[in-house]
């Protein structure tokens, strides 16, 4: 058996039907050709050789101690991302100097900007916003939602676009959006509590009128809710006939929140955001469905808007 | 096996015979590695089968090279190119037929057809599409007219090749390589002009304003068809291909295939020999005209091989020569290899046309033709118009101040045709709920909306539907109808959330 010759080379011969020689092994009758390769194959496996010898010249190759060669065409996979993110901000700056020319009144003429707009806010609020209003801007309790048409400060892009200024309850940022409520735990006995979170309740149709707490509510608290609970936005009094509620609307929240109320804060983001993306993020708490009209610009369409801000 | 290691196997042969001759051979012959090629060249002959590859020829690079260019008026809003791959904008124009990247299965159902189609003509008539249609053939065949019309004929070409570096061999071969390139550049060239409007490419390519992309793919190509067609040539089939080994093993032995009938011709002997000889000598007279023919420079009387793109120009040389010496055509012949045991025991030979039906490429066609037919219907019947609806998740409901409740829904209306058409969206189902979308007030909230969706385009809108309080979740639809004379309709099912629904 050839095989069986540990001599190399040794037990080829020539195969008759090809005229090509065997390497010399034999498995179970098995041969192998030893058909030469051809020279183009040779030249192929020098091109990539060549190929790769440009390569480490023109490209980051070697790795060394803190960086690796920098190559001929200083070409790296960070300054790529930072040309692309400079071409990016380039694309988008004529379309952020027109939104920073218009003013928020005037964004929903031109529909063109205002889904710019609603679309840069759209990023933009998943960056800032969605820590405390979630990410679809559906709230939580004590978080108000975004979506609906219940609003507690105003729901005008001018409204919103203020609110995100001056932020809310903020100590230290002048015009911040303020209130109190007081406790009343203590000011109105137990009873009381339950007189008037019934009266509250049956504003939306939950409980049954309650008269000694319409009397209750009415001394206490018709100043900032209104005679008939439907809130006052100057002051960030909720309304308390509709179908939302902010801490809950079951009878013990209710109550919970007359005798010791929580007060929502959010930061003023004047200093923090720049005024083009405060405009872009008003827009898109606008757009998500309770966005509400301005009473001024629908009435008097010439009105008098600052052009140049 | 074909001719480059025919030559390395008889020197091998010879140099064993030496070291046989020997008492004990000293050393084994030092093995050669690697195999320069053995240029082809293959000799201009006339005859049914190269006017038929002529024929192709034509045909094919005519529609390579002047597809793009046929203008196709698709209307104001569509490009007027017959064919056009439309990547930018996603879309593939073939004639009155627009391919959306949805509709993919379209061009799926094309390639299925393509490898059934391989099936069916491999089953058939063997490796024709090698031999005739194949790129890579048309290419060499055009590049080897080239050398012949540069050098002249096989054996000025040879004594060409074997002279020293003159200046007339170098001005012919500088000569040469312009046309190749030449060619190779146009054959770039014309790629690309699928992919963009012809004209305005044309002129954007020339005055440098083209993208960088279509340089770069003018370049690649230029390079291949310089290499493959004008030097790797018939190695590409050899060595590189696929499709020789995967035909293989698809042809059966009811297969046509180029085979020289060895039961015919054997033994060889020239015509002064069978005149000396009578009844000694087969037909073939040695005269080596099939391998001067050949294009891929083997000896079909080895019988089959990987090399043998069956191309039948040895068909065409035998042929002349057996009419010449006054012999029966068809000593090589497309012939199955089941006809050619018939034959080979002596029963009459069978037309090769016969060997086309039979019940398996009758099957194939079957199917193949089933595939194409069923795809033209789709195409008829596809609608223009579409529409699909997603509803929001988070929230997945929401509740308005007077105890409604709202969901918001994306929904994309496809208008697949040339023009901007308007369509209407209606509520199906959700009594008492109306809807409006982002881009309107609420005050103008219908059950009913009308849209006008841009031509060729799909329209994404953000819509809102709202209804009153209590209503429980449940399915509902959206359809869209198409406000033109087609009255196109489709229906998005989806589900309206509620709070305490399960889902």
């Amino acid at each position: 058996m050839a095989s069986s010759d540990p001599r190399p080379g040794a037990g080829r011969r020539i195969d008759e039907p090809t005229g090509t020689e065997t390497v010399g092994h034999e498995w179970d009758g098995i041969e192998e050709l030893d058909t030469p390769m051809p020279r183009w194959w040779l030249w192929t496996f020098y091109l990539t050789i060549v190929w790769g010898l440009v390569y480490v010249v023109l490209y980051p190759a070697w790795p060394l101690v803190t960086q690796a060669t920098e190559g001929v065409l200083g070409w790296s996979s960070r300054g790529q991302l930072a040309d692309e993110m400079a071409r990016e901000s380039e694309r988008k700056a004529p379309i952020l100097a027109a939104l920073a020319q218009v003013p928020i009144e005037r964004l929903p003429e031109d529909s063109e900007r205002m889904r710019a707009a609603i679309a840069g806010g759209r990023a933009a609020f998943k960056v800032n916003c969605v820590q405390c209003h979630g990410a679809g801007a559906a709230g939580g309790p004590g978080y108000p939602n975004l979506n609906d048409d219940d609003w507690l400060w105003g729901g005008d892009l001018k409204a919103i676009e203020y609110t995100l200024l001056k932020g809310i309850r903020q100590p230290g940022v002048d015009d911040t959006r303020q209130s109190l409520m007081p406790a009343f735990d203590g000011f109105l006995s137990a009873e009381q509590i339950g007189q008037v979170a019934d009266h509250v309740l049956s504003l939306s149709g939950k409980a049954r009128p309650n008269p000694a707490g319409a009397q209750v509510f009415a001394d206490n608290c018709a100043l900032c809710h209104g005679p008939q609970g439907g809130g006052d936005r100057t002051l960030g009094a909720p309304n308390l006939a509709d179908a939302i509620w902010l801490y809950g609307g079951t009878r013990e929240q209710v109550v919970q929140q007359i005798r010791a109320p929580r007060h929502g804060v959010m930061p003023a983001w004047e200093h923090r955001l720049d005024p083009v993306t405060i405009k872009m993020l008003a827009a898109y708490v606008h757009s998500l469905g309770g966005g509400e009209n301005f009473v001024e610009v629908a009435a008097d369409p010439a009105v008098a808007v600052d052009e140049q801000p | 096996m074909s001719s480059p290691e025919a030559g390395s196997g008889q020197q091998v042969r010879a140099a064993l015979a030496n070291l046989n001759a020997e008492a004990r051979p000293p050393e084994p012959p030092r093995p050669r590695l690697f195999e320069k090629r053995k240029t082809v060249h293959n000799r201009r002959i006339d005859g049914p089968f190269r006017r038929f590859k002529w024929t192709v020829m034509v045909i094919t690079l005519a529609i390579y090279y002047g597809t793009p260019w046929i203008r196709w008026d698709r209307g104001p809003y569509a490009p007027d190119q017959a064919v056009l791959i439309d990547l930018a904008n996603r879309r593939f124009y073939m004639f009155g037929i627009e391919i959306w990247p949805h509709e993919f299965y379209f061009v799926a159902g094309l390639l299925i057809m393509a490898g059934i189609g391989l099936f069916l003509v491999t089953s058939a008539v063997g490796r024709a599409w090698c031999g005739y249609a194949c790129p890579q053939t048309v290419w060499t065949d055009l590049f080897q007219h080239i050398d012949r019309f540069v050098d002249g004929d096989r054996n000025a070409r040879m004594r060409l090749d074997a002279a020293p570096w003159t200046l007339n061999k170098v001005a012919r071969r500088a000569v040469k390589w312009t046309i190749y390139l030449v060619i190779s550049f146009w054959t770039g060239g014309a790629w690309i002009m699928y992919f963009a409007d012809a004209p305005t490419l044309t002129v954007d390519f020339w005055t440098g304003q083209a993208a960088p992309i279509a340089y770069a793919t003018v370049a690649i190509l230029t390079l291949t068809t310089f290499t493959l067609g004008g030097f790797m040539r018939e190695q590409v089939c050899i060595y590189m291909c696929p499709w020789p080994r995967i035909q293989s093993a698809m042809m059966d032995e009811k297969s046509l295939t180029v085979t020289y009938k060895d039961w015919r011709g054997e033994p060889r002997g020239s015509v002064k020999k069978a005149q000396k000889e009578p009844g000694k000598f087969g037909d073939c007279i040695d005269c080596l005209q099939c391998v001067a023919v050949c294009p891929t420079g083997i000896d079909i009387r080895e019988g089959p091989q990987i090399g043998c793109i069956t191309c039948a120009l040895c068909i065409d040389a035998c042929d002349r020569v057996m009419a010449e010496v006054g012999r029966p055509r068809g000593l090589i012949d497309y012939v199955t290899l089941e006809d050619a045991r018939r034959e080979a025991s002596g029963e009459p030979a069978r037309p090769a046309w016969k060997a086309l039906l039979r019940p398996r490429t009758i099957a194939y066609f079957s199917v193949w033709g089933g595939i194409g037919l069923a795809m033209l219907f789709a195409l008829g019947a596809r609608s223009h118009t579409d529409i699909s609806v997603a509803p929001d998740r988070n929230p997945p409901f929401m509740l308005m101040s007077d105890g409604s409740v709202r969901n918001a829904y994306t929904v994309k209306l496809r208008n697949m045709q040339s023009r901007p058409r308007p369509m209407r969206v209606t509520i199906e189902g959700l009594d008492g709920a109306t809807m409006w979308s982002d881009q309107m007030s609420r005050d103008n909230a219908a059950r009913a909306l009308t849209f006008t969706v841009p031509a060729d385009s799909t329209a994404p809108l953000r819509l809102y539907i709202v209804a009153p309080p209590a209503t429980p979740a449940q399915d509902f639809a959206f359809r869209v109808t198409s406000l033109d004379e087609q009255r196109e309709t489709d229906i998005g099912e989806t589900r309206f959330s509620a709070p305490g629904d399960p889902q």
